[in-house]
Order: C-alpha cells, then sequence, then structure tokens
C-alpha cells in the first residue's frame, strides 16, 4: 500500500477496490487516474455518483432502475404489455434493450434461486412477478434466464409457480449462435441445438 | 509412426528435473533407472499436457521442483512439439508463471489458450500402480475412473457431471435444512432441481451406457490373446436402464420421480440414496469365472491394462480428435514374459504412441528395436543410441 498517500487518497482506493473487477491494485490505478484527470474525469465523475444517489431509484413495478419510478419502460404506452421478459439482473434488461428487438416489459428478479448460497424464493422478485401475470394483463411470460444449473433451475420453478394462470411461458433458445460456426461449439450446445431444431 | 505423436518433450523446473529434453522422434519410449530416479515424473509431465491434474491427480503448485529448504515449488513447465497426422508440428507447452502458483498457463504456438485446447493436440491416457487397487476400493474409485474412459470419448461429459454434481449439492442443502429445522422444503424449488438431476443423470447414464458397450465390442473383438477377457457391467440401475436401451426421456422421467419420493429419506441420511452419482463398475474375468475383485493382483493388473488397450484402440479410431498417447507405468513388472511380449505386439499394432518405466532393461527387451530406450538416472535422460 501506498503509505506516503494521504487518508483521502487511501480511502478513495479503498473503495474502488470493492467494486466489481477491481482489487487493490487495479484500485491504485484506477484513483491515480482519476487524480491525474481532475478536471476532466475526477470532478465529473463525482457530479455523475452524486445525482445517480440522488435521484436513481428501483422501479416498484419491473424492478429495473431509472429516475422514474414506475421507470421509462414500464411508462412507455407503445410497448406490449402484453408481453413480460423475466431476466436475472438488470444488466440483462440493458443487454435486451441494446438488442432492441424486444418491445415488451420487463421484471427483474434480484437474483437466481441458490440453496448453497441462501438465496431461496422470498429473497427474489418471484411473488411480484406471479402478481403482475394474475392480474391478466399479460399473455406470454418469455424466461430469459442463463443457461446455468441455478438460471434453469430457477426457469423451472417459476414455470410451476406461474402454471395455475395459464399464461404461456416460454424460455429463450438455446444452441447455435448468429454467425456462429458448429465446428467451434462445444458438445453441449450442439447437442441442445439438436434438440431444440425446428423446421427449416 | 504413429499419426498423433510427441516429437520432443523439454522439462524445467519440474519435480526431480532441473531441466531435461527427451527427443523422440514419434517412436514409443521405455524408461528405466532405479526407484526414485524420476521415471514417473516424466510420464507425469506429459499427463500433464491434457485438461486435469495429470496422473498423480495433485495440485499444480507441487510440482514444481523444490530445493531443501524452499517453502514452494518452484515456477515450472513442461514443453512438447506434437505431430499430429500430415500436418506440420504444433509447439505446446504448460506450467506456471510463479512459483507455488495453482494456476497454470497452456500455451499453444506461442499464443495463451484455455487449457481445454491442449485436448486438440494430445490425449494422454494412462495406467499406474496407484490403479492397481483399483478392484479394492470404494466405488467411487472405479466410477472415477470410468468416467475418465468416458470423458475421453465424449468430453461434455465432464460438464453433465458438474451440473449434476451442483444441483445435488443445491438439493441435498434444501433437504438437510428442512430435517434439520423441521420446516418443510420448498416442493416447487426441490421440484425444479429434481428436473435438473433428472436431465444431467440420464446424460450421465446414457453416455455411460455408450462406452461400456463399445469397450466390451472392442475386447471381444480382438479375439485371441494373453491377456484375460474381461465381460465389463454397470451396477447403477440407471446405467443399467441405458444398456437395456431405455430412451433419454424415460430415464429422466424415472430418476426425477425416485428422486422426488426419496426426499424424506435423503433428508434423513444427509446424502442422496439414488442417482447415477451411486453407480458402479464391474469387471468379471471371463476365462477364471470370477469378479476382478476375487483374482490375484498380477490377473487384476492384466484386466485393467486390456481394458486401457481397448480404450486407447477405441479412441485412435475416432478421426475427430488426436489418437491418444498411452502411458504405462511400471506396468511390465507386473507381467510375466508371454504377456510382456504380447504387450509389445500389442502397442506396435496399435501404431500409437507408448511411453513405458521399469526398474530394469530387460523388461523391455520385447520393445528393442520397436522403441526408444532410455536411461534415467542421476545423469538425467541418456537414450540408448547415444551410448
Amino acid at each position: 500500500m501506498a503509505a506516503s498517500a494521504g487518508p483521502e487518497i487511501e480511502r478513495l482506493i479503498a473503495l474502488l477496490s470493492k467494486l466489481p473487477g477491481l482489487g487493490p491494485r487495479s484500485g491504485r490505478r484506477a484513483a491515480l487516474a482519476l487524480l491525474k484527470k481532475r478536471d476532466t474525469l475526477l470532478a465529473p465523475l463525482a457530479t455523475a455518483m452524486a445525482e445517480a444517489q440522488a435521484k436513481v431509484r428501483t422501479c416498484g413495478t419491473c424492478g429495473s432502475l431509472d429516475v422514474t419510478d414506475p421507470c421509462a419502460v414500464c411508462a412507455d404506452g407503445s410497448r406490449d404489455g402484453r408481453l413480460l421478459c423475466v431476466v436475472e439482473e438488470v444488466g440483462s434488461v440493458w443487454a435486451m434493450e441494446r438488442g432492441g428487438s424486444f418491445k415488451g416489459r420487463y421484471h427483474v428478479l434480484g437474483g437466481l434461486l441458490s440453496a448453497l448460497d441462501g438465496i431461496g424464493p422470498e429473497a427474489l422478485r418471484i411473488g411480484e412477478l406471479v402478481g403482475r401475470v394474475a392480474d391478466g394483463s399479460v399473455a406470454e411470460v418469455i424466461l430469459a434466464l442463463p443457461a446455468t444449473v441455478d438460471g434453469q433451475t430457477t426457469a423451472h420453478y417459476i414455470a410451476d409457480r406461474l402454471a395455475k394462470t395459464n399464461v404461456p411461458v416460454t424460455m429463450l433458445a438455446r444452441g447455435v449462435p448468429v454467425g456462429g460456426d458448429l465446428d467451434w461449439l462445444d458438445d453441449g450446445t450442439i447437442a441442445q441445438a439438436l434438440r431444440a431444431r425446428r423446421p427449416a | 509412426m504413429a499419426s498423433a505423436a510427441l516429437l520432443s518433450l523439454t522439462l524445467a523446473d519440474f519435480r526431480s528435473y532441473e531441466r531435461a529434453r527427451l527427443e523422440t522422434g514419434g517412436r514409443s519410449v521405455y524408461l528405466f533407472g532405479a526407484n526414485g530416479a524420476g521415471k514417473t515424473n516424466l510420464l507425469e509431465a506429459i499427463s500433464l499436457l491434457s485438461p486435469g491434474k495429470g496422473l498423480r491427480g495433485v495440485s499444480l503448485a507441487e510440482v514444481g521442483r523444490r530445493l531443501p529448504g524452499e517453502a514452494v515449488g518452484r515456477a515450472w513447465a513442461v514443453a512438447a512439439e506434437v505431430q499430429s497426422g500430415e500436418d506440420a508440428p504444433v509447439r505446446i507447452g504448460t506450467g506456471v508463471e510463479q512459483g507455488g502458483a495453482a494456476r497454470r498457463t497452456v500455451r499453444l504456438e506461442g499464443e495463451t489458450v484455455p487449457p481445454g485446447r491442449l485436448a486438440d493436440h494430445v490425449r494422454p491416457i494412462w495406467l499406474t500402480p496407484a490403479q492397481d487397487r483399483l478392484f479394492l476400493e470404494a466405488a467411487s474409485e472405479r466410477r472415477r475412473f470410468f468416467d475418465r474412459l468416458v470423458f475421453a470419448g465424449e468430453p461434455a461429459h465432464a460438464a453433465n457431471a458438474n451440473g449434476y454434481d451442483k444441483a445435488q449439492r443445491e438439493r441435498m442443502r434444501l433437504l438437510v435444512d428442512a430435517a434439520e429445522t423441521g420446516a418443510p422444503a420448498d416442493a416447487a424449488w426441490l421440484t425444479a432441481l429434481e428436473a435438473r438431476l433428472a436431465e444431467f443423470g440420464a446424460l450421465l447414464a446414457q453416455a455411460r451406457a455408450r462406452t461400456l458397450l463399445a469397450l466390451q465390442a472392442e475386447i471381444d473383438g480382438r479375439g485371441d490373446r494373453p491377456f484375460p477377457l474381461a465381460r465389463l457391467g454397470l451396477t447403477g440401475e440407471w446405467e443399467r436402464m441405458a444398456l437395456e436401451g431405455a430412451p433419454f426421456a424415460e430415464i429422466e422421467l424415472k430418476l426425477a420421480q425416485a428422486l422426488a419420493s426419496a426426499r424424506a429419506r435423503d433428508g434423513a441420511a444427509g446424502r442422496a440414496l439414488t442417482g447415477p452419482h451411486r453407480g458402479d463398475l464391474a469387471i468379471f474375468h471371463v476365462e477364471k469365472d470370477r469378479p476382478a475383485a476375487e483374482c490375484s493382483t498380477g490377473e487384476q493388473k492384466a484386466l485393467i491394462l486390456n481394458l486401457v488397450l481397448a480404450q486407447a484402440a477405441r479412441l485412435s479410431r475416432a478421426e475427430s480428435a488426436p489418437n491418444p498417447v498411452i502411458l504405462l507405468d511400471e506396468v511390465a513388472a507386473h507381467l510375466d514374459l508371454t504377456r510382456r511380449a504380447a504387450l509389445a505386439d500389442e502397442l506396435t499394432a496399435l501404431k500409437l504412441q507408448a511411453f513405458l518405466t521399469g526398474t530394469d532393461e530387460s523388461l523391455f527387451d520385447h520393445l528393442k528395436g520397436r522403441a526408444l530406450g532410455v536411461r534415467v538416472g542421476d545423469a538425467g535422460l541418456t537414450t540408448l543410441e547415444d551410448e
């Protein structure tokens, strides 16, 4: 640790080190970069963080992040409220929105079922999801969850919980990626793609 | 020459070796020397040219050379030139960049690549003295041994096994918590986990059954040889279903049902009492008409050797992957003269590169002229041609 740095800098480094993907070493690098560009980077960043702290809130409907509640997606009347896409985290909403091909609404779970991590159904926004679907305005629930054991367990659990509503529940397809060469796919993906084949 | 072979092998600060280099020209190699000379270390080095922990199954931090007084092993490296078919040789290498590091780096033609890429170039399969006790050990050891045979032919097997284990740990946590607190576990959650277990479990059972049938066909098809004829079986109920030709969906459904009805029992026991994680490999000595566990150690060794050779023959026929390289540690010493001669003939007939070790040069008399002899001693590696 840089012993000569003052407590203000130490604190900055300690906080930066806690960010995902960073550690003590990269925390020091980031702090140094910010301090070198005090006017062009540090000050705008501080302002942006203060604004985010003051304004960003969790959407009471879908669980996504925005400066308004309900969020822009939930408030947008031009989006198709009959399609509801269930995702793990806000990052997945952003990924879907980057694609721009989905015009429905979202529901953010806030994680995945994991008994070993102590995350049960009550820790996720599954009750809220059931409530949203049960009010009758949703025609299809699309589960866009990771193709991992936890992701698929969660998908199965949600499908089960929604079975009583009689609303169709679908899952994103798994298989050959767009622009993907079969030669580079692992065996498991090829087997999945084969099982999920469809008429050409 | 075999169509996938190590042309050269270089070791740096690996186990007992400070530096060593072996030029094979693609031929098979027999290594002889006193106990502790470093013969097995060389085989271990080759085994690390595949994904995983090598034939000793140790932490990769442990294999670095350590002088007396040094607390951790040094940064080590193993490199090889590999010839595959008609292609130009490729350089592959692996090692750790810092002494004591547990995570290794893998290099292919000078580029850092994921360890899985090693499997595109070398596919070592080995038989070591540690496997001598295979028939006397717990079922888990035999399962691991057999799963490695499955994995070599079907790489997806490892991912399915990991998925199965992960879902099983999740399920057991829910069941054990419920048993301890008295509050019932979330039934829908358990059903979701059991659906994963049933899917992965059916895939595991079918992959094991496929491998077993292929190996048995290989053993039966090679007829009259001085090695004992083995009859292989899988004793787990799910593998047996798969062997009897049950379709995937049926195994999956029945396994899901069995898991659902075993919840209370599994929770009380603290472990899952049914599923492919309980399967076992049974080997029967046909001529002696008795299970392998009841045969002499020499017969057991010959049975396993026969299985490994069948696996090598099976894999060498898969065109999509590199041919296996066979590593036989201290195998010759267990075989009588007839079987030693037969092993030499078999290795020649398989057209695969093999590395064998033994304490005595005379153990390899039948391989003279067909393989490269290397003396392992204080002076390092000395090929017989250079003497």
